[in-house]
């Protein structure tokens, strides 16, 4: 099967989306009548942008 | 740097995981405890003053002045505490723990616990059970005279009958006590019950007379949390080892002195990190609600920072009866603590978890990193001085000493990363 056919496959099928992000990608989903399991998931540091930066120095 | 880190953290998880607490012998604070002194009074949690001191604590240090016949009652000790006379230090710089207050005065009996593996010891008094004890802030004449009578009859009697024993591996008595449903902080029911089997046999054939020996019995078989201060002790010779290892980010201890909770991490030497000390949600005892309780305090969480306690509570569903809960929700605190830690203990397994290890070794990055807090259990002493034990349950540390250490550990490590 060609990476197209693969593809046009996945849009004739019903959906099953794993969300691992924000909730709000799950939500807007789920208005849509498709099937969402959100994993718990949230930002590193809580989004913290301070500490963000400083988690990023360590993994340089 | 991220691969020294991750080195570093093995080590010191490699020597947490290594370590054989080992209780050893019965002494008193003065002989045993480095730096002890006359005038000295220990504490639970980072440094204090009399000033910051909460109202449980204290209660405490005028129980032991009290008890060490330095002052006749309150006021007299309360001015003496004030007066500079007497020195106040942290359990923790000594080598010692101790549970709420974790008052130790130099008359005190202590454990005395080796780490076979490492050869360094540690130190915790002997526990009084609950309600109106020292550890709680109570210093009435029924909390004196039981202390005095743990220091002149319980303790030389036990002494004795561990001297005939010979020492007691605590780990595997830790790791079997987890097996029959305790956690080795709040639930201690199982831990107890085998120290009172290992040492009947020779408790029973000392030459002490029958009704003394009786009463020893008696006051372990009533009091569930005898065992608390022999768990302490073997966590905080368990994770001292661990401490001072350059660029290691495991945090080697955690201690609450009803002021500030504070921290301190393996690779930032003896500095510690304090946060104000949270409230605890908990279940109470009659008569008694959150509007009586002080902030969370004592040096107990050294279970959890060794990985047992709270870390361990899906081995003790039993828990939730005295901290609040359910079994679900221990079960849930174990599996997230997987994720703030750096290994699996190959001693402390939790059977309804396919007798997989506590989760062990507590990563500041981690902790950071996920935004989860360690997950402590504890007892709830009251706000004001002279009372005691209200209420147990469960706490989470602030964020902010987590923030403060992560910020300096980056601090330290990426500066010496730009001279390389």
């Amino acid at each position: 099967m060609t990476k197209v056919k693969k593809i046009l496959k996945l849009f004739r099928e019903d959906l099953v989306v794993v969300n691992m992000g924000l909730d709000t990608f799950a939500d807007t989903l789920r208005k849509e009548q498709v099937k969402v399991v959100q994993m718990n998931w949230r930002p590193p540091a809580g989004g913290n942008p301070s500490l963000i930066a400083l988690l990023d120095k360590l993994e340089k | 740097m991220k691969g020294i880190i991750e080195r570093a953290n093995q080590e010191a998880a490699s020597r947490i995981l290594r370590a054989k607490p080992t209780l050893v012998g019965i002494s008193t604070a003065g002989e045993a405890i480095p730096g002890m002194k006359k005038n000295m009074i220990l504490h639970a949690g980072p440094p204090v003053t009399w000033e910051k001191m909460c109202g449980p604590m204290r209660g405490a240090v005028i129980g032991g002045l009290i008890l060490e016949g330095m002052a006749q009652g309150r006021a007299e000790a309360e001015a003496l505490a004030a007066s500079g006379e007497i020195l106040f230090d942290s359990c923790h710089h000594h080598s010692a723990v101790g549970p709420m207050a974790g008052v130790v005065t130099w008359s005190m009996p202590v454990w005395v616990m080796k780490n076979k593996t490492f050869g360094n010891q540690a130190y915790c008094t002997l526990n009084e059970g609950l309600g109106k004890v020292l550890r709680y802030g109570a210093f009435s004449e029924e909390v004196i005279a039981r202390l005095r009578w743990m220091a002149e009859e319980l303790a030389p009697i036990l002494g004795k009958a561990l001297m005939r024993h010979g020492e007691i591996d605590m780990k595997s008595m830790i790791a079997q006590a987890l097996l029959m449903g305790d956690e080795g902080h709040n639930r201690n029911r199982a831990g107890t019950s085998l120290f009172i089997r290992e040492l009947a046999p020779d408790l029973a054939a000392l030459d002490v007379d029958r009704e003394k020996v009786a009463k020893v019995l008696s006051f372990l078989h009533n009091n569930d949390h005898f065992f608390l201060n022999l768990s302490m002790p073997a966590c905080k010779c368990t994770v001292d080892p661990a401490a001072g290892i350059e660029a290691s980010s495991v945090i080697v201890t955690m201690a609450r002195n009803g002021t500030e909770f504070g921290i301190r991490v393996s690779g930032l030497g003896r500095r510690w990190f304090t946060g104000p000390a949270s409230m605890v949600e908990g279940l109470y005892l009659p008569g008694f609600s959150a509007r009586d309780a002080a902030p969370d305090i004592g040096d107990s969480v050294i279970t959890e920072t060794a990985g047992i306690g709270g870390f361990a509570m899906a081995a003790a569903p039993a828990i939730v009866k005295f901290v609040g809960g359910t079994p679900k929700d221990a079960l849930h605190v174990t599996r997230q603590m997987y994720e703030i830690t750096i290994a699996e203990n190959d001693t402390y397994q939790i059977p309804f978890l396919d007798f997989r290890g506590t989760p062990t070794a507590i990563d500041l990055i981690k902790v950071v990193e996920t935004g989860i807090l360690p997950a402590i259990n504890t007892g709830i002493a009251h706000k004001e001085p002279g009372i005691g034990m209200v209420g147990a349950g469960l706490v989470r540390p602030p964020e902010s000493c987590f923030h403060e250490a992560f910020e300096t550990f980056v601090k330290k490590y990426a500066k010496k990363r730009r001279k390389v």
